[in-house]
């Protein structure tokens, strides 16, 4: 669709606003409706766009499927991280209070916090090492 | 600090170690470093039995969130003993895992396979674990998702239809048992097992406590590849890399068998299911027609590992008949069963991979002479094959004693004479490739090397475990009897 | 009459039967898929169905509101599409290397093919 202008001048529009608001709904997610599983999905979803407009190789520039890989392995250690910490400070796995102890509700929010972010890490990671997956086969006769 | 928190880094020291596999990307590196992750499952599982042992149920409360409310870890002896069995089978196949990964997956794809090959350890080990209904179906989406990729690194193409009819069914079975522990949580408000143990019986009149036990069982029997729902299991286990294979067969199916056992006599208890619902009533006919009905069909294949897969199918009738006796011998016989079957299937499995590794083939034709062509590997496969008929000495003999057994105790002795005589189907069966192995001469005097070291390692600690279980029984038989204790309420 | 209060659980049903048709009946492997990510939604509509709570609004900290919705199966339905997606992404792939493979996804030309090599 390179050559149409109005996907490419709706999608230069679009396409920040599209991850402005994902990280709106990421860091959103404590307060009310959002979190890791939506905002990584409407951050994939730019990226997606960006590819149906401008081309697999110009996203592939920008967005490095090795970065993509290695994004989805540190999400699932964020989460996994977040909850040995807790572990080696005494607490049970994923127990938040150990993050502050001296102030549970805070630490119950910096908790939820990061293993939001890794949630939304993977996620996000993940739909576009899918998308990468299917759109770099060929097309069959 | 690892001794209380052993029951959550039997799960999370694997699944972290999945991302990092993703990260260090060098083969050799990634095999020596997953080799060390199941290494020391496998120690922190035995370190759990040893406890649980002594000190009884151990509970671990994920978050601090105490249960019903939190998700609880919560071991007794059976499902330690599936987790021992689990990350035993994990750990040995780690040597096999080097030469026969080199072979079978192309090099860039190395750090993938053990990536999904840890995240199936983990979901397999997180089911066996875990006290919290709906967390049984997430670890049995984690193996299942992990086990179809690998099913589909096969070098066939029909590697990928067979994984495809796997997660067909896989997927079905997966939503029956969450459509299942949905109306179970419906009727009670909790999905904590124990929990749910206690609500349950108040329930026990409503249709919708029937409903509900029958989506969670179809869904349990197709997991498990019970008789009639089984059919996507001799094609996955055929098509899949050898690795593979006898990961599968000794731990997936090994593990839904435990879910049932976990569902039916600790969830809906006895009194629900056996004698409301006169489950057994249809448990042991079919188990008896699936014992029959695979092993003639695998007395009748031409590719061995399909041939084995048949075998598996035959065999898992076995277990779900000691379960289906619903006495303390009969479940021991069940549960040990399970164990030794496990070992068993994985040094045939194991033998017939090395075979591929050098004939490149699992076609009974090509396996003309191989008794003398590779004899250490022959002599493991004549061993397994020989615990797979039951005879003394051997892990299967025990097994299928306490199964006589507990069919006797009951009175049941035409089922304790069809038990038997299925043996020698399972004679026929071992004996075919045996005949072809060592009595027929091989097409062409191409030579053939035994297999590497690292496989025959894998192999003969299998092999070797199947003969010692079969004499030295006291380990297996007493866990087995405990937990068969356990399940029914009463203490042997 | 039929309740008009168990509507959703008819609904649930319905997508139910025809998700699991598709998936046993169809010889296209697409289709399959399509069914069986049809019967996994209902089985999520079934669970969202569990958690209403008559008259209950969103489960946010609110003032003047006392009775919310139960968000529990909301979660656990989560982890169900997160799982669901996983499948069918992966159903997908399958389908295209077995396209490649065999130069169709019908099921019953991909027999037919697998005998003759027999």
């Amino acid at each position: 669709m390179r050559h149409q202008g109005i996907p490419r001048v709706v999608g230069k529009w679009f396409i920040p606003p599209i991850l402005l608001f994902a990280l709106y709904v990421q860091f959103h997610g404590d307060f009310g409706p959002g979190g890791g599983f939506q905002a990584g999905v409407i951050f994939a979803a730019a990226v997606v766009l960006y590819t149906l407009i401008f081309g697999l190789q110009a996203t592939k520039q920008i967005v490095k499927p090795r970065i993509i890989e290695i994004l989805v392995a540190l999400g699932v250690l964020l989460y996994a991280g977040t909850g040995l910490v807790s572990l080696f400070l005494g607490y049970n796995f994923l127990d938040y209070t150990a993050l502050d102890p001296a102030a549970p509700p805070h630490g119950q929010h910096l908790g939820i916090f990061l293993v939001e972010l890794g949630v939304g890490i993977t996620v996000a990671a993940v739909m576009i090492a899918i998308f990468f997956g299917f759109a770099g086969r060929r097309r069959l006769r | 600090m690892i001794d209380m928190h052993l029951p959550i880094l039997l799960i999370v020291v694997p699944l972290v170690s999945a991302p990092l596999c993703v990260l260090l990307r060098q083969k050799t590196l990634v095999w020596a470093f997953a080799s060390l992750v199941c290494v020391a499952s496998l120690g922190m599982a035995s370190m759990l039995l040893i406890r649980v042992l002594e000190e009884g149920v151990i509970s671990y409360a994920i978050g601090g969130w105490i249960a019903p409310w939190g998700i609880e870890y919560r071991v007794d002896t059976i499902n330690a003993f599936v987790l021992l069995l689990v990350s035993i089978i994990a750990a040995v196949l780690m040597f096999f895992a080097l030469p026969s990964v080199a072979d079978e997956i192309s090099g860039k794809q190395h750090y993938l396979f053990y990536t999904a090959y840890l995240l199936c350890f983990t979901g397999l080990m997180g089911i066996a674990i875990t006290g919290d209904a709906f967390n049984v179906f997430v670890f049995l989406e984690i193996s299942s998702l992990s086990s179809y990729t690998l099913i589909a690194l096969g070098r066939d193409r029909r590697a990928l239809t067979a994984s495809y009819q796997y997660l067909i069914m896989g997927t079905l079975g997966a939503t029956f048992i969450v459509i299942g522990i949905g109306l179970m949580y419906m009727m009670t408000g909790t999905l904590n097992m124990f929990d749910l143990s206690e609500r349950l019986p108040a329930m026990f009149e409503t249709r919708t406590a029937m409903v509900a036990f029958a989506f969670l069982t179809v869904g349990m029997l197709i997991k498990l590849a019970m008789f009639p729902m089984h059919m996507w299991l001799p094609n996955a286990y055929c098509y899949a890399p050898s690795l593979v294979t006898a990961f599968l067969a000794a731990t997936a199916t090994k593990v839904s068998i435990y879910v049932f056992l976990r569902f039916t006599f600790t969830v809906w208890g006895t009194e629900f299911v056996f004698e409301k619902l006169n489950l057994d009533a249809f448990l042991i006919p079919l188990s008896l027609i699936g014992i029959y009905v695979a092993s003639l069909s695998a007395i009748y294949q031409t590719n061995v590992k399909r041939l084995l897969a048949y075998s598996s199918v035959a065999q898992i009738g076995y277990m779900m008949l000691g379960i289906g006796f619903v006495s303390v011998t009969g479940l021991t016989g069940g549960i040990v069963h399970l164990f030794n079957h496990a070992l068993m299937k994985a040094a045939l499995f194991l033998s017939v991979g090395s075979a591929v590794l050098r004939l490149g083939s699992s076609d009974l034709a090509d396996w003309k002479g191989l008794g003398r062509r590779m004899p250490v590997t022959m002599a493991a496969f004549v061993l397994a094959g020989l615990s797979l008929i039951g005879v003394p000495l051997t892990v299967g003999f025990i097994s299928k004693w306490y199964l006589i057994l507990a069919a006797l105790e009951a009175g049941w002795w035409p089922i304790a004479l069809l038990a038997l005589l299925s043996s020698l189907l399972a004679v026929i069966y071992v004996w075919r490739v045996v005949e072809v192995a060592y009595f027929q001469k091989a097409d062409d005097d191409s030579n053939v090397q035994e297999a590497p070291l690292m496989m025959q390692i894998s192999m003969w600690i299998l092999t070797g475990a199947t003969l010692y279980f079969g004499i030295q029984t006291d380990l297996t038989v007493s866990v087995a009897q405990r937990a068969a204790g356990l399940l029914l309420g009463v203490t042997p | 009459m039929i309740s008009v209060g168990l509507f959703n659980y008819w609904a649930c049903m319905v997508l139910m039967m025809i998700g699991l048709y598709t998936a046993i009946a169809r010889p296209n492997l697409i289709k399959k898929l399509i069914g069986l990510s049809i019967f996994q939604v209902s089985v999520f509509l079934l669970y969202i169905s569990i958690g209403k709570v008559s008259g209950g609004t969103a489960p946010i900290l609110a003032e003047g509101i006392v009775v919310y919705s139960n968000p529990l199966p909301h979660v656990l339905i989560l982890t169900a599409i997160v799982v669901g997606i996983a499948t069918l992404s992966l159903g997908l792939a399958l389908v295209v290397r077995i396209g490649e493979a065999y130069d169709t996804i019908e099921e019953d030309k991909i027999i037919e093919q697998d005998l003759v090599n027999d």
